[in-house]
């Protein structure tokens, strides 16, 4: 009988030390602890990081390949893009109001109130829009697709689609992933001009601004830079969004505590993913 | 028989999870249109042996063929040509509870595409059939049916693109005694109808005595005794002995 699995194979095989099972080498000196902790944390890290690009590559991969599914693209469009739709509305004009009720009050000391729908609109259309948008969409929709593909996991529905000849990463991911990725600008164009809407009405209602003149500086101020700007943030949070929430939920293991722990995972790693390459993007710009 | 290839065979298959030898050299031979059981305690590696054939985990060393090739380690369109001969019943069912009754029951035949809605329609039909269901079930979600039923569903999922070899992860797990004899009895009678090749993994030992020809008994990792089905109560075997008959005292601790 010839030996049975190929060395290249065996190698391939062999898992990705995690940072926990690196091997233990000599008790390093006490003084050296932290330092090695340090380090175990730092290679934790780096793994990590490599395990979701992989995780993403061979989602875009394997997607670019057929079979082709159009009909989930379409469903999980809906999913996250229309019914996020009123959440994210509220949120747009609440936030838009008291922005403009904040520049009114703080510009009145220095009779600078008619900044208002300058900054309302710079605001909302770089930061707040993008922002909270991104924050909003991952609260809903990474939650959900982490815990509906980690349930998928542990009642090994993910291992039934191998065994039916489906690609999990064809048919739950990359949908997800794409949906995603085209479903944030759209949003981002909603919830701009809520929010915009939002400080016109408070500031025409409340604080009788003239409404034709709140709108004529509105428009000055609108910059088609900062709406690309805006739509590039939309469509990197919406990548991480989908993202967090299908890495999570397929690595899920270990029962209901499992699907919570990824369903956390995925909201508090999207979260954090979003508020920093918001700044990193925001800081190229206008670095 | 001699000259004849095993359907499967499995040449000391190893596989340890971080440092957890969970199987430590496997060798069987399941040969064309035979129905074989392996018992064992739960965490004894029978899934595992189960995934590890179809490729849902890798050996860390050792052979695995179908029809006489080597199945460990293949990739791509020949890891599916491969799956294509396998039909798999799950413990739990794992039917996709998003999809209606004959969306499940086709999705072996369309990978979730929603094509030839009538002639699906028509197909889960004839599978549903077969394992005692009606059309009555067709546009019902997986969660509108019982434990049972459940199963039920998943065994038409699992014949529908009619495979050559099918798996059975426990199928009377979870399932009052009577339900339990009904899914042996289908078992029983689509192994037959369809001549398919079935290996199931249990620990029931009614539904081994009766859906299997030989049995398999697995122990840390090790096929410990292999007969036919008859001698599993006087196979003179101290694990069998103590396995069948239910005892806490014995070899096995």
């Amino acid at each position: 009988m010839r030996p049975v699995v190929p060395v290249r194979v065996a190698r391939r095989l062999t898992p990705p030390l995690s940072a926990a099972q690196m091997p233990a080498s000599k008790p390093a000196p006490a003084l050296l602890a932290p330092f090695a902790a340090i380090g175990r944390l730092v290679i934790g890290m780096f793994a990590a990081v490599g395990r979701v690009a992989l995780f993403a590559l061979r989602t875009i991969g394997r997607a670019l390949l057929p079979p082709y599914y159009p009909g989930r693209f379409l469903e999980q469009l809906a999913h996250i893009g229309w019914f996020s739709l009123p959440v994210v509305g509220l949120t747009a004009i609440f936030t838009g109001a008291a922005l403009a009720q904040q520049i009114y009050t703080a510009g009145s000391r220095f009779s600078a109130t008619s900044t208002v729908p300058a900054v309302v609109v710079i605001g909302m259309v770089r930061e707040l829009g993008p922002v909270l948008v991104g924050l909003m969409v991952a609260g809903r929709v990474s939650s959900a697709m982490a815990a509906e593909i980690g349930t998928m996991r542990v009642t090994e529905q993910l291992d039934a689609l191998t065994t039916l000849r489906t690609d999990s990463y064809r048919y739950l991911i990359a949908p997800r992933l794409f949906a995603a990725v085209v479903a944030l600008p759209l949003m981002v164009l909603a919830a701009n001009a809520i929010g915009i809407f939002g400080g016109w009405l408070l500031a025409v209602q409340k604080l009788h601004f003239n409404s034709a003149n709140y709108l004529t500086v509105t428009r000055q101020y609108m910059s088609s830079d900062d709406f690309q700007m805006a739509m590039v943030k939309a469509g990197v949070f919406g990548f991480f969004i989908a993202l967090m929430g299908c890495y999570h939920g397929y690595r899920t293991s270990g029962g209901a505590a499992g699907v919570g722990n990824a369903t956390r995972n995925a909201v508090v790693s999207a979260f954090v993913l979003i508020l920093s390459s918001n700044f990193l993007i925001t800081a190229m710009v206008f670095g | 028989m001699a000259s004849t290839v095993p359907k499967i065979l499995l040449d000391n298959v190893a596989k340890e999870f971080g440092g957890n030898v969970v199987l430590d050299g496997v060798s069987l031979a399941v040969e064309p249109g035979e129905s074989l059981a392996i018992i064992g305690q739960s965490g004894s590696g029978k899934s595992v042996t189960l995934k590890c054939i179809l490729g849902l985990l890798q050996p860390d060393s050792g052979s695995i063929q179908v029809d006489g090739e080597e199945v460990v380690g293949l990739q791509g369109r020949a890891l599916d040509a491969m799956r294509a001969k396998f039909g798999m019943l799950f413990q739990g069912s794992a039917l996709f509870d998003s999809l209606p009754i004959w969306r499940n029951v086709t999705f072996g035949l369309t990978q979730g595409r929603r094509t030839d809605v009538t002639r699906m329609k028509a197909i889960a039909l004839e599978n549903l059939e077969r394992v005692g269901l009606d059309k009555r079930v067709l546009n019902l979600r997986p969660s509108e049916l019982s434990g049972g039923m459940q199963k039920r569903v998943a065994l038409a999922r699992a014949i529908a693109p009619r495979p050559e070899i099918i798996f059975f992860d426990e199928p009377t797990t979870g399932l009052d005694p009577i339900r339990a004899d009904v899914i042996n009895d289908l078992i029983v009678s689509l192994v037959d109808d369809l001549g398919v090749t079935a290996l199931t993994i249990t620990h029931d030992m009614a539904s081994a005595r009766k859906i299997a020809h030989r049995v398999a008994m697995l122990y840390q990792g090790k096929i410990v005794w292999i007969g036919p089905r008859d001698r599993l109560y006087d196979s003179g075997n101290p694990y069998v002995d103590q396995f069948v008959q239910g005892r806490a005292e014995g070899p096995i601790q």
